[in-house]
């Protein structure tokens, strides 16, 4: 089984690298972009799967892949 | 007194802890990442660095190595936990203290002086300082832009948690002397027993005059002052 | 066994290997070389391994001394003595090809290997310098805005390898100039300390000793990056991405406290770390060395990609990794301390008597070449070398004159004059405790606690001045350096360079070369700074050209007593304000003929080693006797720069009320003129009369020129008067690059 993980800011935190990003399109003359979030995905090989995988993966989101105080995440699995 | 100074792989401020603490008359020992007991000390240091490369977030793989539980025991014990710069990382990390350290709000990594206000002298981090004093003292970090929500920001306020907040020469709040966009310039906060305590800032480097600056000695007296047998060398 | 590619002329060819060399590579196998054996001498004879075009010219350099404990080009980097038991190992290097394809990645593998180079002598790295140089970065056009991406993708590169591995990065210089547009220059700079006997030696001695690979797997990145850097940059080059190696500061922070805690041991015979052509040049470099020959198998090397070649994994340039030759019998050693810093290692070969580098793939011998001949035996090309023709002296009638008053901010608004503090600040300058004097000053000064020294460093070259007169413009680098270090106390003691010119083919190029060279040469002899080593890198060119010739000088010295550290900037008012040297003219070659007008013209100031000297001797007299505040050199942009600078470069800002009385001449001229042997000084209002005493018995030439405080910066002379408030001319010089790079980039 593969899981992908996507961590993102939350929408309260401020996200300068988004910022960034926003600027930098409006200067390639994308001048209508908007809201720009930047996160990170992880694609992760785990060898096996189960439902007791399953759980323990989503307490490895919570406690290690994300910070709840910063970020939220979503788990996708794949076969 | 006995203070331990954690050495993660990537620590690179252990050794100038370990000798401002040391010039400061503390019994002063390193103990390894992989050590599973902090035994015997009565101040815990975190120093600054990458711990672990630090890859994936500050401080979120360091909170699980073997010697971090010990800290969270020791803590709970209400033993003295120190974190500085990467060791306030993994403290938040670790949910020692409240909040989070994201990445600057110039995307830059950021090493010049600071100026501090002290909110509060009553804590064993802050008691050889008065409220309202301010403090030069370094920072270098990329991600040290204080981060909680307004619930969790009103709680600590509220509890007078928040230590020292960056500031004008002054000690006025204001927006240009607040180097990261931390929230209401947070530079510090200590946990609501008051026995952890985590800064961005570097103490550690402003104890000598040859170095420019001696400021950071208030912040490490005042510990070694809370502690048995302080033995500090007259500054 | 995946079947290797034919060795046709156009594989040869496509290897950079002349039809001679080919021909040499025949005779010293006795056989046509496999494939693998083709890439190895491929990387191994590139000028960036061998310096086959510029070795002629590095012998001229002086390289000996009392204080040399190892000397450039016996080993990664020369070892100078710094007294009571103590020395310091120190060199520069350059990474201006795979900078100028991929900035970040590319200057933070430049920072790792520099810091691989010290540690692998035994020294513990203890701080970094930089030389920079980039294409112009204001303006609005396509080329100043890669140039933007350039510089800020190079210094966040310096910036995360330095401030994770935790190594101070406390100085440097950075120019921008139309020459470097798209070839920039990333030379990066670093010090280490040891004992005498902690001297580690990368040689692969006792025949039967185990070859022990240690840190990082082996990819394919940075395949044959020696060979990239040996090449113009084209067009093409971004195709070459593969090219740039990929850093992790962490891995290297490992391998630098494993590697110092094993050789702390005496389990190990021979280091050698695996930089440029990785495998292939540690392994030949050792033998070589050792007078040994060493056998490797591929098949125990930690590699992180599936299906790897014989030749991509020799010739691969992964960084992080060390080659060690270990005691028989304490391999134990070094399986305890590489398992508790959790990296790599493999006992991969065993050192032979034969004189062979043998490489083996499960056994299989898949290149096998006499090693002394591979490393050392590199063809040597004495190229064609254009005479110098001396450049047209200046026409002052030519040059209509700006007003102080305006030319002034203007200048220090400029980028390359202007504070740099916007790129500092990004590196962890404070680390270990030992930044006394911070980046910002004439010298970095950092106090080494193990020996208990202050040392100074600066690094210094003015290519203006070379591409106009390479000879002179070589001398002038290291005067300005030994200036630099006097301003700030110090007695130089060393000096390692890094020689950035363009293609040596090019007969104009390369008579750039030995000139730099030589004019390097005499004045380290002047000074007695022996060359500890350093770097040459040539083929420096872009579509537009080749760069200005910038023979980088870095320099270090000691600073006897805490007491003796002396910084630029005024230190309060009503002190005497002196300039040490005469107020001389000419604008030729000037940085504000260059950056007021354009012009890149002239015969630049001419150097005087007798009065450099004693303008030395007499400044270090000084702070010695403890008469003077403050020192700094007078440089770029002249007397007025050099003041401004002692006025708003300090933590607070000191006015000062200058009068140059009725010197004769234009304004422009004797305000920026760049005469040589000049330094500013300021002293207390008591000591003035001791200070002019000894400058007159030292028959030092002097002129008071007036006193410092209020809230000015005021120049009269001749009738004439400028008036510059203090904040404006702060505001103009610190906040320069900063509003460039944050506020264009984002409008």
């Amino acid at each position: 089984m593969r899981a992908i993980v996507t961590v993102m800011p939350k929408q309260s935190v401020l996200d300068p690298q988004g910022v960034a990003v926003r600027d930098a399109m409006h200067h390639l003359g994308l001048e209508n972009t908007g809201l720009v979030r930047v996160g990170k995905i992880m694609e992760i090989d785990l060898g096996a799967s189960g439902p007791e995988i399953e759980g323990k993966l989503h307490e490895a989101c919570r406690d290690l892949l994300s910070n709840p105080v910063i970020e939220d995440y979503r788990l996708e699995l794949e076969p | 007194m006995r203070a331990a100074v954690l050495r993660f792989p990537g620590s690179n401020c252990d050794q100038d802890c370990h000798l401002a603490l040391d010039f400061l008359g503390a019994d002063v020992h390193y103990v390894w990442h992989k050590e599973e007991s902090l035994d015997g000390f009565d101040l815990i240091v975190v120093p600054g660095g990458f711990s672990y490369g630090d890859y994936l977030r500050c401080g979120a793989i360091a909170r699980f190595s073997p010697v971090m539980r010990a800290v969270v025991r020791a803590a709970n014990e209400g033993r003295l936990v120190l974190g500085i710069c990467n060791g306030f990382q993994i403290l938040c990390e670790a949910r020692l203290l409240p909040g989070a350290l994201v990445r600057n709000r110039s995307l830059h990594f950021l090493c010049q002086d600071v100026h501090l206000r002290v909110e509060t002298a009553a804590t064993p981090f802050t008691r050889a300082c008065t409220p309202g004093q301010v403090l030069k003292i370094p920072i270098a970090h990329g991600e040290g832009c204080y981060f909680a929500d307004d619930a969790t920001l009103d709680e600590i306020e509220a509890n007078d948690q928040v230590l020292v907040r960056y500031c004008a020469p002054d000690g006025s709040l204001t927006d240009g002397a607040n180097p990261n966009g931390s929230r209401r310039s947070i530079a510090g906060v200590c946990n609501r027993e008051r026995n952890v305590f985590g800064l961005m800032p570097h103490p550690e480097r402003a104890c000598e005059p040859v170095l420019g600056g001696t400021d950071g000695r208030f912040l490490l007296r005042s510990l070694l002052e809370s502690l048995p047998n302080p033995g500090i060398h007259a500054a | 066994m995946s079947a290797d590619p034919a060795i046709t002329p156009e594989a040869i060819a496509r290897h950079g290997i002349t039809p001679g060399e080919y021909s040499r590579i025949r005779e010293i196998l006795g056989r046509d070389p496999n494939f693998t054996e083709l890439g190895i001498f491929s990387v191994m004879w590139s000028e960036h391994c061998s310096y086959k075009n510029s070795k002629p010219e590095l012998r001229k350099f002086p390289t000996t001394g009392p204080g040399v404990l190892v000397k450039a080009g016996e080993e990664n980097a020369g070892v100078i003595d710094i007294g009571d038991g103590w020395a310091v190992a120190f060199k520069m290097e350059s990474h201006n090809h795979p900078s100028a394809v991929e900035p970040f990645q590319g200057a933070a593998t430049g920072v790792g290997g520099i810091i691989r180079d010290i540690f692998t002598m035994g020294a513990r790295p203890v701080f970094n310098l930089n030389s920079l140089r980039f294409g112009p970065i204001h303006g609005d056009g396509a080329s100043v805005k890669n140039n933007r991406r350039l510089f800020a993708g190079v210094v966040a590169g310096i910036a995360h390898y330095g401030n994770c591995i935790g190594i101070p990065t406390i100085g440097g210089e950075i120019y921008f100039d139309e020459s470097y547009e798209g070839n920039p220059l990333v030379n990066v700079f670093c010090l280490g300390v040891l004992r005498h006997e902690q001297i580690a030696r990368g040689a692969a001695e006792g025949v039967g000793n185990p070859v022990f690979y240690v840190g990082a797997e082996t990819g394919r990145d940075g395949l044959a990056g020696a060979a990239f850097a040996s090449r113009e940059l084209t067009e093409e080059s971004k195709e070459d991405r593969p090219a740039v190696q990929v850093g992790d500061p962490f891995k290297e922070k490992l391998l630098l406290e494993a590697c110092l805690e094993l050789l702390a041991t005496d389990a190990v015979a021979g280091i050698q770390d695996m930089g440029a052509a990785g495998l292939t040049c540690s392994t030949c470099e050792t033998a070589s060395r050792g007078g040994t020959g060493v056998e490797i198998d591929l098949a125990l090397v930690p590699r992180r990609e599936q299906a790897m070649t014989p030749y991509e994994t020799m010739l691969s340039e992964s960084q992080e990794r060390m080659l060690i030759i270990v005691k028989k019998g304490r391999e134990d050693v070094v399986r305890r301390i590489f398992e508790k810093w959790d990296l790599p290692y493999a006992e991969v070969g065993v050192v032979k008597d034969d004189g062979m580098m043998r490489v083996n793939d499960h056994g299989v011998t898949v290149a096998e070449i006499p090693a002394a001949k591979l490393a050392d035996d590199a063809p040597i090309y004495h190229r064609e070398a254009a005479p110098f023709v001396p450049p047209a002296p200046l026409d002052p009638a030519t040059v209509a004159e700006i007003d102080p008053g305006v030319a002034l901010p203007a200048l220090l608004r400029h980028p390359s004059l202007a504070s740099k503090n916007w790129v500092y600040r990004q590196y962890d300058h404070m680390v270990r405790l030992g930044s006394v004097v911070r980046p910002g000053s004439d010298a970095a000064v950092f106090l080494v606690r193990e020996a208990g020294k202050f040392l100074a460093a600066t690094s210094d070259c003015n290519a203006l001045y070379c591409k106009l007169d390479p000879r002179e413009g070589a001398r002038i680098a290291v005067a300005e350096a030994a200036r630099n270090l006097a301003c700030s106390g110090a007695e130089p003691i060393a000096v390692t360079d890094n020689l950035n010119f363009g293609n040596p083919h090019k007969p104009e190029n390369f008579g750039q070369l030995r000139e730099a060279v030589e004019g390097l040469a005499e004045a380290c002899r002047f000074f007695d700074t022996p060359v500890t080593g350093g770097n040459v890198s040539l083929y420096n060119e872009s579509p537009a050209g080749a760069i200005d010739p910038t023979p980088t000088v870095g320099m270090v010295g000691i600073i006897r007593e805490e007491s003796h550290i002396t910084t630029q900037y005024f230190k309060g008012a009503g002190d005497a304000v002196y300039l040490l040297g005469d107020p001389g003219s000419g604008l030729d070659a000037s940085h504000y003929l260059k950056a007021l007008h354009g012009r890149k013209e002239g015969l630049p100031p001419r150097l005087d080693f007798a009065t450099e000297k004693r303008l030395h001797d007499t400044l270090r007299g000084l702070i010695r006797a403890g008469l003077i505040r403050s020192a700094h050199d007078c440089s770029e942009g002249g007397l007025a720069l050099a003041l401004a600078e002692c006025c708003i470069s300090g933590e607070a800002p000191w006015g000062a009320d200058i009068d140059l009385g009725n010197i004769a001449g234009r304004a422009d001229d004797i305000l920026f003129n760049e005469t040589q042997s000049r330094a500013v000084i300021s002293v207390a209002a008591d000591r003035a009369a001791a200070v002019e005493t000894a400058l007159t018995s030292a028959g030092q030439s002097f002129l008071r020129m007036g006193t410092t405080g209020g809230s000015d910066f005021r120049i009269r002379l001749a009738g004439r008067a400028w008036t510059w408030p203090l904040a404006g001319l702060r505001e103009a010089w610190y906040g320069a690059i900063s509003r460039l790079m944050e506020e264009t980039n984002t409008q």
